[in-house]
């Protein structure tokens, strides 16, 4: 199955994030070895260059370690990992309040939205535990 | 073994080249066309019908002459020395429609020292296509895959492949450019023309848009995409608006 691409930014930059996900959220463990590029490009249907590049990102950062001739594997700094993703989360929550002043709202509302929105989730999870219960 | 690549000449070289055909007046179907490529790539050749992209392809397998300029395979002019180096799709299927699938592998294998039989019935296996099936009995679809199965199953340095996925399913062009993507390998070149250019576009590296037989822009995917904030495809439709 390809995977999700965007249309209008390029599409390494796409891909780096994706493989950034999988390395945050533990499905490329830290210490462990990653895919190939040539599988990786496979899997997503794109370009084993552009695959190549988007690794090449992540060596920069630090997140992913060449083995020479061996091939690649996800950092041990448990503690690069944590920065990353708290990285990825200030993104998302920065573009959250963009969209959300977009639509008029202030940041109050907003904040009171989202606490609203955990209540109405976890009465709705407590729901689910009594029902099953 | 890597030495036969580090040749000096390009893969690929176009010099000033243009083509007119005589019974169309003046009319000049590629003009004044200069182009180098390199190993390693994949491209997309796009352009509106009739701009110029079938003739440009025709010209690099030896198949038209030129009007002036010249092209280059590995240094070489187009010839029985540069068949060897390129695998080409043409537009339109050749193969002999009263022969078995089994049959044209054969004749390829025979024909091209480079051609992988197993390569060639992996793939047909794949796709479901049985190798006893007569060319004739099988769909306008279905013999396109068998064409390009055959062109993609030899160990070319340059594939040139003239509309390659427009009369396959969905299905079968995901199949197809995974083959391509599978089969990349680094001393080799892939050009392919094409109108689906949301299909392919994740697969290629360079574009190269032409425009009333003349190179209007060579460039990368990725280079469009942050430039113009806008996909191939979307700067494709804009650029060539009717």
């Amino acid at each position: 199955m390809a995977w999700e691409l965007n249309s209008d930014r390029p599409i390494y930059a796409q891909i780096l994030e994706k493989l950034q996900v999988r390395i945050v959220c533990g499905v490329y463990p830290p210490g462990e070895w990653l895919p190939s590029v040539r599988d990786l490009a496979a899997e997503a249907s794109v370009n084993p260059n552009t695959m190549q590049r988007a690794f090449s990102e992540l060596e920069r950062s630090g997140l992913v370690i060449t083995q020479r001739n061996m091939g690649r594997v996800v950092t041990q700094d448990t503690q690069m990992i944590e920065a990353a993703k708290h990285k990825m989360a200030v993104t998302q929550t920065e573009s959250f309040f963009t969209n959300m002043r977009q639509l008029g709202f202030s940041d109050s509302e907003i904040v009171s939205l989202v606490n609203s929105h955990t209540n109405d989730t976890n009465n709705a999870n407590h729901a689910v535990v009594s029902n099953e219960r | 073994m890597n030495e036969q690549y580090t040749t000096a000449a390009p893969l690929l070289q176009i010099n000033d080249l243009c083509k007119r055909y005589p019974n169309m007046g003046n009319y000049m179907s590629v003009f004044h066309m200069n182009l180098t490529i390199p190993r390693g790539r994949i491209i997309g050749l796009l352009g509106p019908n009739g701009c110029g992209k079938t003739t440009l392809i025709k010209m690099i397998n030896g198949l038209l002459a030129p009007t002036s300029g010249a092209v280059y395979i590995n240094g070489m002019f187009p010839g029985a020395e540069s068949k060897r180096v390129i695998s080409y799709l043409p537009e339109r299927t050749y193969l002999e429609n009263g022969m078995k699938v089994r049959q044209m592998i054969d004749y390829f294998a025979d024909f091209y020292a480079d051609f992988s039989k197993e390569k060639a019935y992996s793939m047909l296996e794949s796709l479901g296509i049985s190798p006893e099936a007569r060319l004739k009995t099988l769909s306008k679809g279905t013999k396109e895959k068998v064409q390009l199965i055959l062109v993609m199953s030899r160990e070319a340095e340059l594939y040139i492949l003239d509309e390659p996925i427009a009369g396959v399913d969905p299905a079968a062009r995901d199949y197809i450019l995974r083959t391509i993507i599978t089969n990349y390998n680094p001393n080799s070149t892939i050009i392919l023309s094409t109108h689906l250019i949301s299909d392919i576009e994740s697969v290629l590296d360079d574009v190269i848009f032409m425009k009333n037989g003349s190179l209007m822009l060579y460039t990368s995917v990725d280079a469009i995409r942050s430039q113009q904030n806008k996909s191939v495809d979307a700067y494709f439709r804009e650029v060539y608006a009717c």
